[in-house]
């Protein structure tokens, strides 16, 4: 039977929702606006919330301190280049565990999402050491493969979840309609899946785009991206709130800005499976 | 061309035999049906013969060729899934194309055969549409229209019915045969209801466990039951079994008598018991009678506006040409 809803527990349910959304949210919001206050206004007790002079020169600041296109750019070099190769090797993987499972595919997937469990830390010595022995510290390809690495086992278990939900049916129907395996991931799968795999890959840029372990342990200045641009300004120098709130904001903008525009895909990337 | 033999055939999964070695012939334009309870390897047979699975060993032909490790599709056949499988991203219209599409088949021709698929299956008005605004019977008919257009030297039915609302299966039961009767295809349809066996079928193959046990006509599987297993499986309400004294009397181990062929007698007949449920149809009514010191329950088909009423004595005479006689491996004697 359905419950009867009324107005008044309505706008209970919208104001409460409201109140969590807020509460989550303050924390971004409170970054961008001192980011826009003075030092002094920025560490004033008691706290100001909007009644200060906005000023834009802590932007200034940090991108006459720091080369702000640089960071970004490793940003996108990271996190993109990590997110495309993860999805080359994780789309053939999930398409087998999917429809030609073996009785080993369950254990296989536990296993993968296993490494995730372990703290980083605990393999940071051996891949320092790795990285040493290739040549990979402070590079661009290192960081592209360990974030990869990462986060591998997230795009695989995702993608699996999605392909599960493909009846093979569907797929056999192909095969009897005479699409070759080709034809059949291009004019069947593809386009049946393109809502997981964009909800995937979109997961996986946020991922990578906000992995501040790897990418502060692993680069000094050539490979180092916006994580690290951000960290630079919690220095042993001194405190400077309202620099770190800017150089923070330009960090997290790109992102935030393609998490807005993609939030439908995003949500249902999270929810998927969650019913049947 | 549409003649399908299959020659010692078998397919295990692992350890386990699902199908035992199994020679089979289907005959150029036959109706056949597989029929059998869930877990009988029907649907198993029916996707060796698509080539969706590999036989484990033995040799599939198809119009004299071995096509036992043909690839699905280079077979020439056409397969109607029981979740009818359509793709969800494409129109009706592109769905039924699809097959065509791989073939590489030119446009005009294409779009000839959608027009006349369409037209035959009531489907025009609902070509732009995609598989998501369709009812069940819809979809069923965009499946059907799928197979139809590859013009395929048979059809495989998967339990195609099984998804639908009873008035509309039996619609899509008389439907599905009158496109046999058009196309004079072979066609092989599995299902578990043998209703829609004895309905379709020019030939029935009722399986159990993977083995054949009866190949035949509907009215062949009806009046001659091999065994006691296809005397239960044919025939709606079950045929009444009766062992001991009663079968002895017969020189059986097991007799067997069909619903329809015991009479509602007066004192005096040969069984009596008390009613016990009574299902009215209208035109039939089933009694379930107890007590009758044969079986549990003595299944009868009297006459719909017959005035027994639970509860009642009843005198029951089997009509002695009917009875069928078992041996105790439940052969027909």
């Amino acid at each position: 039977m359905a419950r009867a809803v009324t107005t008044k527990r309505k706008s209970i349910n919208t104001a409460l929702a409201w109140a969590v959304g807020l509460l989550i949210f303050f924390p971004i919001l409170w970054t961008v606006l001192t980011s826009f206050k003075t030092e002094a206004q920025a560490i004033a007790d008691p706290p100001i919330f909007l009644g200060f002079d906005w000023t834009f020169e802590n932007y200034s600041t940090v991108m006459e301190r720091s080369n702000y296109m640089r960071f970004l750019w490793n940003s996108v070099i990271i996190a993109g280049g990590s997110t495309i190769l993860g999805v080359i090797i994780a789309v053939p993987a999930a398409w087998s565990m999917a429809f030609v499972p073996s009785k080993r595919t369950k254990d296989i997937l536990m296993w993968m999402l296993s490494t995730k469990m372990l703290p980083a830390v605990g393999v940071l010595y051996p891949i320092y050491l790795l990285f040493i022995r290739l040549g990979w510290l402070d590079s661009r390809v290192g960081l592209v493969i360990v974030l990869m690495l990462i986060n591998l086992p997230i795009i695989v278990w995702m993608l699996y979840t999605y392909f599960k939900e493909i009846p093979g049916e569907i797929l056999e129907a192909a095969r009897m309609d005479g699409a070759s395996l080709k034809e059949e991931i291009l004019y069947v799968l593809t386009p049946m899946a393109v809502p997981g795999i964009a909800s995937t890959l979109l997961l996986n840029v946020i991922l990578a785009w906000n992995e501040a372990f790897w990418t502060l342990n692993l680069t000094a200045a050539k490979a180092a991206p916006l994580t690290a641009f951000i960290a630079s300004y919690s220095s042993p120098e001194g405190l400077f709130y309202a620099k770190l709130s800017a150089a923070s904001t330009m960090a997290i903008a790109p992102i935030l800005i393609l998490g807005w525009f993609s939030q439908k895909q995003l949500v249902r990337g999270l929810t998927f499976g969650a019913v049947k | 061309m549409g003649r399908i033999q299959l020659k010692q055939i078998t397919k295990s999964f692992g350890n386990v035999e699902v199908i035992p070695p199994l020679d089979l012939t289907i005959e150029e334009g036959e109706f056949t049906v597989f029929v059998g309870p869930s877990g009988c390897g029907k649907s198993t047979l029916l996707r060796l013969i698509a080539g969706l699975e590999d036989t484990t060993s033995g040799v599939i032909e198809i119009d004299g060729a071995d096509a036992t490790s043909l690839a699905p599709a280079k077979r020439g056949l056409a397969m109607v899934f029981q979740s009818y499988a359509l793709y969800p991203h494409m129109t009706v219209r592109k769905n039924i194309a699809f097959p065509m599409k791989m073939a590489g088949m030119d446009q005009a021709e294409q779009d000839k055969r959608i027009a006349s698929a369409a037209a035959a299956l009531n489907l025009t008005d609902y070509l732009d549409r995609r598989p998501g605004q369709l009812s069940g019977g819809q979809r069923q008919r965009v499946a059907i229209g799928r197979a139809i257009v590859r013009e395929p030297s048979a059809f495989l039915f998967d339990e195609p019915l099984s998804n639908l609302d009873a008035a509309l299966r039996v619609g899509m039961r008389m439907e599905i045969s009158e496109l046999h009767k058009k196309l004079e295809t072979t066609m092989i349809y599995v299902t578990h209801d043998q209703v829609e066996a004895m309905t379709m079928a020019d030939k029935i193959v009722v399986l159990q466990a993977g083995r054949i046990e009866q190949v035949g006509s509907p009215m062949e599987l009806y009046r001659t039951p091999r065994n006691r297993f296809v005397a239960g499986f044919i025939g709606s309400p079950k045929m009444n079994f009766i062992e001991g004294e009663e079968a002895a009397k017969q020189n059986a181990h097991c007799i067997g008598i069909r619903p329809e062929h015991i009479d509602v007698a007066s004192e005096g007949a040969s069984w009596s018991g008390v009613v016990g449920v009574s299902e009215h149809l209208g035109s039939d009514t089933f009694f379930h009678v107890h007590d009758t010191g044969l079986a549990d329950t003595i299944t009868v088909r009297a006459d719909g506006e017959v005035g027994i009423t639970s509860g009642d004595r009843i005198y029951l005479e089997p009509r002695a040409d009917m009875i069928h006689r078992f041996d105790d491996a439940g052969l027909s004697l």
